[in-house]
């Protein structure tokens, strides 16, 4: 019987919470399309991912565990998951729509020579074909996409529910990894500067900042000494609600904040319950990256600015006033998630 | 070195995106080069500045395609090839793909392929991977820098971020990758460059010429549907104090069940 493989996505010990996301959308594709779903683990020390993975509902884990799959590396993963096609039999593939995921997906499908449907919000099987929803033009426009399987799907991230885990495991199979022997493959040279904090695209809840966090009589220096301590502000917010820190590209290109904080259509595409803008006209590319997050909250001390047109609440005011109390009232009422 | 960057033409980010008629349209919006593309692009340059040689662009699309093209020359581009053909007109990624990877064949001599991320009409990202597969040469996606560059050795180092970290790798060349837009800023056309790029005649090849057969589409899109409005109206919350507003609206907040 054909199978319906998940890519289960992680860096070091923790897994992207999209997999599980995938592993949702999977298990809709085998209903329509008949088989099973199995999840898939690669990288080196990787047990205690499969057994989580083995618990979230799929009928096997198969896992690759080997040092050269150590962290992360393209062409090895690559060309472990088109080995298993084969050998297993995988009729379409699953990946959730995280940087490793879409690239791991293209490289499957390329080399499956397969058609792919990248980053889909609904996905339903009619007449054998696979029929998925995708935003395009930044979310502008929704486009109904088809293909027969065998195929390769990405999920995009928060747009299915994910498969919660539950008392029984499925078992664990071993398989091999295809390491290069050759060296003529891309090679991981090693990993710096880990990234800290909330993934912005898994985050249920982001606070960002526009150019209007650098615009203050109440901190002094420059606008860019002004911009941190803002940040900082909207960054402790965030983190007490167990949230992430985004931003506006006016703030990147000023140099308030880095570049994996942009939110937009030069940015990261972003869905969260709740998205709190402060000082973020709300210019059309920045919409594009997160007008379909479930609340937004504008604050900002123009009352005709565009961001108003997307929010559900509005505060026209200075966010240096208000973010500081909002800091306060949720410490206040016990609200905060991190002490 | 010759770098090879494929481009696209897109409709300006700013534009209003309708569909009339089951057609996408974009009123009298410009169309522009894709602004992923700008980041790869403007990589080539810096790559032959600094070791010598030429950047080539080449656009799979119809005479519209031109806008991408030109704007790749006025920046410092140096060759530029359109491939236009009626039997691509229900082309999917993967069909793009293998035009393109022929495309580089045909040029010949081509040490690395550099693309943009992503399109950002029909957003998918793939196009860089089936060509890479295509041409069965090593794939890097999302490149920030290359602390190393050795045409000569053929070989190079490249740095990216993978979201919790920054990832160095080793790739041999002749290599595809796609351009982040931490690598640099986007340099802008000079009036000389803008100048040539007006005059430039840009050849275009058929699919006969690349010696291929109209690939078949394995994804179909039967349709393109706006949206449904998202009706919202804002509330806007007030208060005789910054502590009053903060109260409201995080009592607003619980009650929509988001805190
Ligand atoms: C090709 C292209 C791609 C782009 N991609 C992106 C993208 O991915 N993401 C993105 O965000 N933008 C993107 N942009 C840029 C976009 O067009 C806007 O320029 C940008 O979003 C503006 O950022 P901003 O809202 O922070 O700044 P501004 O537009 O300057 O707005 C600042 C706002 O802050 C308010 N304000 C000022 N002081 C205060 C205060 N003390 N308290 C409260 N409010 C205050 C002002 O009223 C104003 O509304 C792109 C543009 C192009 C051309
Ligand atoms: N029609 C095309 N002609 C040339 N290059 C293209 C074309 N479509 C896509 N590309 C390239 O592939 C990248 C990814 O596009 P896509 O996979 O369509 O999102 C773009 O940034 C371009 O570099």
């Amino acid at each position: 019987m054909s199978k319906i493989a998940v890519y289960v996505d992680h860096f070091g010990d923790k897994v992207a919470a999209a997999s599980w996301e995938a592993l949702t959308a999977a298990q809709t594709l085998a209903q329509g399309l008949g088989g099973e779903v199995i999840a898939v683990v690669l990288g080196h020390q990787v047990d205690a991912l499969a057994q989580e993975a083995a618990r979230r509902g799929p009928a096997q884990v198969l896992m690759a565990d080997d040092p050269a799959l150590d962290g992360y590396v393209p062409d090895a993963y690559a060309d472990t998951l088109m080995a298993l096609s084969q050998a297993h039999d995988i009729a379409v593939w699953v990946f959730p729509t995280t940087m490793r995921g879409r690239e791991l997906a293209g490289l499957t499908a390329a080399g499956l020579d397969v058609g792919a449907l990248p980053d889909v919000t609904e996905l339903r099987v009619e007449g054998g074909n696979i029929v998925a929803v995708r935003p395009v033009y930044a979310g502008k426009l929704l486009a109904k996409v088809e293909t027969a399987p065998p195929a390769v799907v990405t999920t995009r991230v928060r747009a299915f529910p994910a498969a919660e885990a539950g008392d029984a495991a499925a078992p664990i199979v071993r398989v091999e990894a295809q390491v290069d022997a050759t060296g003529q493959s891309v090679q991981s040279l090693g990993f710096s500067q880990a990234a800290q904090g909330v993934s912005l695209t898994e985050a249920s809840i982001i606070v960002s900042g526009g150019r209007g966090v650098a615009n203050t009589n109440k901190v002094p220096g420059d606008e860019k000494a002004k911009a941190q301590k803002g940040f900082e502000m909207l960054g402790e917010l965030a983190r007490l609600l167990g949230g992430a820190l985004g931003a506006s590209r006016a703030a990147v290109d000023a140099g308030f904040i880095s570049y994996d904080h942009q939110v937009g259509q030069t940015g990261k595409v972003v869905s969260p319950d709740l998205y709190i803008a402060c000082g973020i006209s709300g210019a059309i590319q920045h919409l594009a990256g997160m007008r379909t997050s479930k609340v937004i909250v504008a604050i900002n001390t123009d009352p005709e600015a565009p961001i108003f047109k997307v929010a559900r609440y509005g505060v026209v005011a200075d966010l240096w006033d208000i973010v500081p109390e909002l800091i306060e009232v949720i410490k206040a009422r016990g609200l905060a998630k991190n002490a | 070195m010759k770098i090879v960057v494929p481009v696209k033409v897109v409709p300006d980010t700013a534009a209003t995106i309708k569909v009339e008629d089951g057609r996408v349209t974009w009123g009298d919006a410009p169309l522009v080069l894709n602004p992923w593309d700008e980041f790869a692009v403007e990589a080539a340059l810096q790559m032959v500045e600094k070791h010598g040689g030429t950047v080539a662009v080449v656009s799979v699309g119809d005479e519209h395609a031109l806008e991408a093209i030109r704007k790749a020359l006025a920046m410092g581009a140096k060759e530029a090839v359109r491939i236009h053909d009626p039997a691509l007109a229900h082309a999917d990624v993967r069909a793009t793909a293998q035009v393109l990877a022929a495309a580089v064949r045909k040029m010949g001599d081509v040490d690395m392929v550099f693309f943009g991320r992503q399109a950002i009409d029909g957003d998918t990202g793939l196009t860089p991977m089936y060509t890479a597969r295509a041409l069965g040469w090593p794939f890097v996606g999302l490149v920030s820098a290359f602390p190393e560059m050795d045409p000569a050795g053929r070989t190079f180092t490249a740095e990216r971020s993978v979201g919790e970290a920054k990832q160095t790798l080793r790739a041999p060349m002749p290599a595809v990758v796609t351009i982040a837009k931490e690598f640099a800023e986007p340099r802008y056309p000079s009036f000389m460059g803008i100048r040539k790029a007006s005059r430039a005649k840009v050849p275009v090849w058929s699919l006969a010429d690349l010696g291929l057969d109209a690939p078949a589409a394995k994804v179909r899109w039967p349709e393109i549907t706006m949206p449904p409005k998202r009706e919202v109206k804002v509330e806007f919350i007030e208060g005789e104090t910054p502590r009053e507003i903060a109260e409201k609206l995080v009592d607003k907040l619980i009650e929509a069940k988001v805190l």
